[in-house]
């Protein structure tokens, strides 16, 4: 279990981490979401102690970073994938960490199994790798220790999509044997598709948390007609607010049920009826992903014209 | 594969880590004599001392007249070269953390910043020593091969003790200035350009000239290499030099790692 309480980490004027408390449970994975920016990777570096707090406090399993003896035998940390020594090999990099750690030599190996890197690719030199073997590598050293709670930065970043279905399963066993996992991500869907929990975080303060389902479950009803100006007098009869979705179909508020009802009394035909899901998630992460988005879209546009 | 530890619960969400032990110190410096080795840059680096030692011992053994290939004065050639590049191993050992960003991991491994730094300290040292006796053996082989008559006189103690206090405190030197700048290329242009700025300035301005022996780590331990008992005062001139250019530094640095944010 991973608990912030309070945390708070200035720079000059600049609140990056404003007042952030949340749990990460055991046996769940949890993601960490906001836009680049928004504080993920500061409070990650917090927790394991590479940044000091202005305030409040970070504990993994109830303990300190700092006091964890030998924290790589139980928290398993990936901060950032490129943060590798370019003129070693991926092997050594490992050997390295597992001489720290002092586990046997043959779990290198294992690890690197694990993450799929051969036998070639281990023997050549990180500053060859692509950013998806950094993340292999940087996932194999995290695993290492045979940590129980693992803290991740970005780990799906430059995944192909295989990967990401690679990782998704990796982190679901390891939350299923009783693991934590905390993995941070700037793109809401890599992390609906592996979190069980959310944290979501923008300019430094969380904006929401809880279960996926608790965030993703927006009552709403999304409906698509055969006929929509028929479906519009059908609603308007029994009283239902409906908005057009610009694709044909409409969005409302009331239950499926009763908009299903409504098209049935009246005859019309349905294409699609279904609840209307993510879409508050999804509103909310857009907005805190623009507002920051928009000052730095005027700097590149200007640079690109 | 079992990826995860099967840990003994005290409380739910709560680590045992009663059963976990510290990182013993003398893995540490294992793992950062290691890192010396496993790159290319760093296994030059020691590839050439080993060489320019040997090479700089060939061509005096060539160059040198007859009656002055001593011991000594094999010695005393070694010691310039190696004086130039072990500073260097002791900067790239601290600084690779940063340049390479490899700090993020190797200080959540273990994350007591000091313990590491006294790791990298220690390792730093053991190649000093190494490179020591490397020069020592290296002399000892070309005397004997020389047969220079008298070669092997007036040898003493002390003789190995400047030579080693010289090369340590080199090593020394680069792992302070690692520590302050913490960047590869501005520690060993400084480490470089500093003391030659500094002659430039006192050739120019004679107060300092005077004072050199006294701040001035190159001056002061000039002594050292010319085979003669050091004064009372000549020694306290290496202690202020060293304080100054190595001992100053080196808590400076080490102040800054201990507080600095590792990104």
């Amino acid at each position: 279990m991973i608990s912030l309480e309070n945390v708070t980490k200035r720079y000059g004027q600049f609140t990056a981490v404003d007042d952030v408390s949340f749990v990460a449970q055991t046996g769940k994975v949890t993601g960490f979401l906001g836009p680049n920016g928004a504080g993920k990777s500061t409070s990650m570096r917090i927790m394991v102690g590479l940044t000091p707090q202005n305030g409040g406090q970070a504990l993994i399993g109830g303990h300190r970073f700092a006091d964890i003896p030998n924290p790589s035998r139980h928290v398993g940390v990936l901060l950032d994938a490129s943060a590798q020594h370019a003129g070693r090999t991926g092997r050594e990099v490992l050997r390295l960490s597992a001489e720290t750690m002092g586990v046997r030599r043959e779990r290198v190996e294992e690890m690197l199994e694990l993450v799929g890197l051969s036998g070639t690719e281990a023997k050549r030199r990180v500053r060859n790798y692509s950013l998806g073997m950094r993340q292999r590598l940087g996932i194999a050293n995290a695993l290492l220790g045979e940590p129980s709670v693992l803290i991740l930065d970005e780990p799906v970043n430059g995944l192909d999509p295989a990967g990401i279905h690679w990782m998704r399963g990796l982190l679901r066993n390891f939350a299923g044997r009783g693991g934590t996992v905390l993995l941070s991500s700037h793109l809401l869907h890599e992390v609906e598709m592996i979190a069980d929990e959310m944290v979501l975080i923008g300019r430094g303060k969380i904006v929401a948390q809880g279960t996926k389902d608790e965030l993703l479950h927006t009552a709403g009803t999304y409906v698509k007609p055969e006929d929509p100006a028929a479906l519009q007098q059908a609603l308007q009869t029994a009283n239902i607010t409906a908005t057009p979705s610009g694709d044909g179909g409409f969005r409302s508020e009331s239950e499926p049920i009763d908009v299903g009802r409504a098209a049935a009394v009246a005859g019309v035909v349905l294409t699609e009826l279904k609840r209307a899901e993510g879409a508050g998630l999804e509103e909310m992460f857009l907005q805190l992903t623009s507002d920051d988005a928009r000052d730095s879209s005027i700097t590149t546009e200007g640079v690109n014209a | 594969m079992n990826i995860v530890a099967p840990h003994g619960s005290v409380a739910p969400g709560k680590l045992d880590i009663s059963s976990t032990s510290k990182v013993p110190s003398t893995r540490l410096v294992t793992v950062e004599m290691r890192k010396m080795l496993d790159t290319r840059a760093g296994l030059w680096l020691i590839i050439a001392i080993v060489a320019i030692t040997a090479l700089i011992t060939v061509i005096f053994f060539f160059a040198a007249p007859d009656d002055e290939r001593t011991f000594l004065n094999y010695i005393g050639i070694m010691a310039t070269p190696q004086g130039f590049l072990l500073p260097v191993m002791g900067i790239l050992l601290i600084t690779q953390e940063w340049t390479q960003r490899t700090g993020m991991v190797t200080f959540t491994l273990e994350p007591h910043r000091g313990k590491v730094i006294g790791a990298k300290v220690a390792a730093a040292l053991v190649f000093g020593l190494i490179a020591v006796a490397l020069a020592c053996a290296i002399a000892a082989l070309a005397t004997a091969v020389s047969g220079a008559p008298g070669a092997w006189e007036n040898i003493g103690i002390d003789d190995f003790a400047k030579f080693t206090l010289l090369q340590v405190t080199g090593v020394l030197q680069g792992l302070a200035f690692g520590l302050i700048f913490l960047n590869s290329a501005a520690a060993i242009v400084t480490y470089f350009v500093l003391p030659i700025a500094f002659s430039i300035v006192a050739s120019l301005w004679g107060a300092l000239e005077d004072i050199a022996p006294w701040v001035d780590l190159g001056t002061s331990q000039t002594p050292l290499f010319e085979g003669r008992n050091l004064t009372g005062e000549e020694w306290w001139q290496i202690v202020t030099g060293t304080v100054i250019w190595v001992v100053l530094p080196f808590l400076a640095g080490l102040v800054r790692v201990l507080r600095a944010e590792v990104k």
